[in-house]
């Protein structure tokens, strides 16, 4: 009889020594063909445009708003005095204007005339009018313009008068970054700036990795690949894969930013220097961003394995996106209470760690605590993937209606749990 | 636009006559001597609360072609994926090959899911080729073999074509392609029938014929009964979870006893003796009367001596092997129906 359970069967890979491809060329494949998906594809394109609709909403609102600040407090100031006199008075605001920034107003000449009807003049809005003399002027106005302008007048009437010659002592100039016995206390913006900038950029990604799947799923090619390379490849292809997507994308922000930044000057500058020195930060940037984004992207993967439509996607990703708020206040906290449970609880809380360590980078010089918590974090990776394999595996590979029903099940607790908070 | 088609070769129905091509005709070494590609025992799977598959064995013979049929819901997708190892099973073990984990041999794997899939954004070539890097052949020389299984089967015009540009045959014609691009030496097509025209059902059967012929395991999955009757060397009868029977169609058929119709010109004498107790009756308007039952232990000699004896008037007699449709509803509809009374009993305790 055949049936004598593995003594006739024989072993077919003894002539065939790779009959499999590693854990890590599957997850390359996997990688590979999501990356170039996803890079060539017109979403992405939008997507890399994503953040100039935020900054085109700022201008514009930045624009509109100096554009109201401006016509409702003006700083123009009628000059409405005999012709000379009056360009004696331009000829003097110019002079010390410069030196002085905003303290002395624009003046406009006008026809001499009766103050209150210049005032009134539609379309205008002079803030006040000075009529009079050089030597004697007269400012008339609102009680609120007069106190602000009154000594400005004064002294550029003065030195139109040629009564009294402004003179400006020479002062040295020495520009420090920062001052020594504030540098903690600097250093924290820093690192609240690079936890913000960290917790900005998983929140923009980390969704792509869901979608992802979910279209995955909606081409039922999942059970493809589950049948021909280990779930944990699958999985860990599609995070790298994003994560690869994710540099790209920062790569071409960071670019324009960059090209942004030598536009405009320095912006670094503007921020105290962490503790580590800048490069060494930015290296810590890169490897925390990867770290948070991969245990994010595997947490995402799981959710997506129990979804099945993008409705109970966005039911079950809800709560995940609760989590990453609370955990980002979690290491923002944590920045207020130094040596405390409370950030050592932070620092080793898989999630929130990377946004804890970040901040640390800012604060702290030593280095060896960071390859401890990355190598800490790559653990948590690990078993995060596996987990949602695992999961992936248990709930969703089923025939029939089995496995809909577990994630409608799950779908049904969050949807319930959402409509009654 | 042209339908897709499996093989260059054209098709021609075969005759019911005619003896079907199988692994016997092109392997010398019978079935029952061949070692074994599949080998599971005890397999049991359950789902939440729901027992999907309840302690199945199946050998597979290397070579031959072998057919899981079941009705719907009966567990034919679930044993598949745990034979694959797409899903574990809680009790039991399988072996692919000699081997416990599947993975381990995926190369020599190709496997078309029920519920077919490709990324639609892919390119033709490139969609076979990925799924050819799935089982570790090189993308470059995928994409060539790709671009040759599509020549061969007709559709070398759709190489640089989206997916999503094609209609759902063409799609599924790529994805079978895809299947075996990498040459498996096991093949498990799961409904493979299902969404195929009459045409192209032809064209399949034919290519799984070839894929034995040229040494290869193939394992399907069908509810449809004619396909496993037309190709299969052996077949699992699958019915609530459970495998009531597994063999040869041959010994299937034989299960249910042969069928006796026979048509006489009188409706009673002392003939009536040698039919059957349970002999359905039809009398017909032109006077011939028409009984059927199955064919009796003691055979014909005996019951046309009894006819003619008799005087029955003998107008035909025709004796009707059982198909394996008929064993198949009789095996699997009594096997279900256990299942059903099991289940009412667990439910009383």
């Amino acid at each position: 009889m055949r049936t004598g359970f593995g003594l006739e069967s024989r072993q077919l890979t003894e002539a065939l020594p790779s009959a499999r491809l590693s854990a890590l060329q599957a997850a390359w494949v996997i990688a590979r063909r999501d990356f170039l998906a996803i890079l060539f594809s017109r979403a992405f394109f939008f997507f890399l445009l994503g953040p100039l609709f935020p900054l085109a909403v700022g201008a514009l609102a930045g624009s509109v708003g100096s554009k109201v600040e401006r016509t409702v407090q003006t700083n123009v100031v009628a000059v409405a005095m005999a012709p000379g006199d009056n360009d004696r008075m331009v000829e003097a605001a110019n002079a010390i204007g410069p030196r002085l920034a905003d303290a002395i107003p624009n003046f406009s000449p006008v026809p001499e005339g009766d103050p209150r009807a210049i005032l009134a003049e539609q379309g205008k809005g002079y803030a006040a009018v000075v009529t009079g003399t050089p030597a004697s002027p007269q400012l008339t106005g609102p009680r609120g313009e007069l106190d602000r302008w009154s000594g400005a007048v004064g002294l550029v009437a003065a030195q139109a008068a040629g009564s009294a010659e402004v003179a400006f002592a020479p002062v040295a100039i020495a520009v420090v970054q920062q001052s020594t016995a504030a540098a903690r206390t600097d250093r924290i913006r820093t690192a609240q700036a690079g936890q913000l900038l960290l917790f900005l950029l998983t929140m923009l990604l980390a969704g792509m990795v869901l979608s992802n799947l979910v279209e995955e799923k909606a081409n039922k090619i999942i059970e493809v690949l589950a049948a021909a390379i280990p779930m944990d490849a699958v999985f860990m292809g599609k995070l790298f894969a994003m994560l690869g997507v994710s540099f790209v994308g920062i790569a071409v922000w960071g670019a324009g930013a960059g090209l942004f930044a030598l536009a405009n000057g320095e912006v670094l500058a503007s921020l105290p220097a962490p503790a580590v020195g800048w490069p060494a930060f930015i290296a810590l940037g890169i490897a925390y961003f990867a770290m948070a984004y991969l245990l994010l992207g595997a947490l995402f993967l799981s959710i997506g394995a129990l979804a099945t439509t993008v409705r109970e996607v966005q039911t079950l990703s809800m709560p995940v996106t609760m989590l990453q708020l609370v955990v980002f206040f979690i290491a923002a906290y944590a920045l207020t209470a130094p040596g405390s449970w409370f950030e050592i609880g932070a620092l080793a809380f898989p999630l929130s760690g990377p946004f804890a360590m970040l901040a640390r980078a800012a604060l702290a010089e030593p280095l060896w605590p960071h390859a401890l918590a990355l190598a800490w974090q790559g653990l948590w990776v690990v078993v995060f993937t596996r987990a949602g394999a695992a999961l992936f595996k248990r709930r969703v590979m089923k025939s029939g209606k089995a496995g809909a029903r577990a994630g409608a099940k799950c779908f049904r607790f969050f949807h319930t749990k959402t409509q009654r908070g | 636009m042209l339908s897709p088609s499996f093989t260059a070769k054209p098709y021609r129905a075969p005759m019911l006559t005619e003896p079907m091509p199988t692994m016997r005709d092109s392997n010398p070494i019978p079935l029952a001597s061949r070692p074994l590609a599949i080998e599971a025992r005890g397999l049991v799977k359950r789902f939440d609360k729901t027992l999907a598959v309840d302690g199945i064995d199946i050998s597979v013979p290397e070579g031959a072609i072998y057919g899981i049929l079941g009705p719907n819901g009966a567990g034919k997708t679930t044993t598949l994926r745990m034979l694959l190892g797409i899903i574990d099973p809680d009790e039991g073990v399988r072996r692919v090959f000699g081997h416990d984990r599947p993975h381990e041999i995926a190369r020599l794997i190709g496997y078309l899911p029920e519920e077919r899939g490709l990324y639609p954004s892919m390119k033709c070539d490139e969609a076979i080729a990925f799924l050819g890097a799935l089982r570790g052949r090189p993308l470059a020389e995928g994409r060539a073999r790709g671009r040759e299984l599509l020549g061969k089967h007709g559709m070398g015009h759709a190489g640089d074509r989206q997916i999503r540009q094609l209609s759902k045959g063409m799609a599924q014609t790529v994805q079978l392609l895809g299947t075996l691009v990498h040459r498996p030496r096991l093949v498990v097509l799961d409904e493979p029938f299902s969404g195929l025209d009459a045409i192209n059902q032809g064209k399949l059967e034919l290519l799984i014929r070839d894929l034995a012929a040229e040494g290869a395991t193939v394992i399907f999955s069908t509810h449809v009964i004619h396909h496993a009757e037309r190709l299969c060397d052996e077949v699992a009868i699958i019915a609530g979870g459970r495998v009531p029977y597994a063999g040869s169609v041959d010994v299937a058929r034989d299960r249910i006893p042969a069928q006796v119709r026979l048509e006489t010109a009188r409706a009673d004498g002392r003939w009536r003796a040698a039919l059957p107790g349970d002999a359905r009756h039809d009398a017909r308007d032109s006077g011939s009367h028409f009984w059927y039952f199955p064919l009796p232990e003691s055979g014909t000699e005996a019951l046309l001596r009894a006819l003619i004896e008799g005087e029955a008037g003998v107008l035909s007699l025709s004796i009707e092997r059982a198909g394996l449709h008929d064993a198949f509803v009789a095996i699997a509809g009594e096997a279900a129906a256990r299942a059903l009374e099991e289940n009412k009993d667990e439910a009383r305790r």
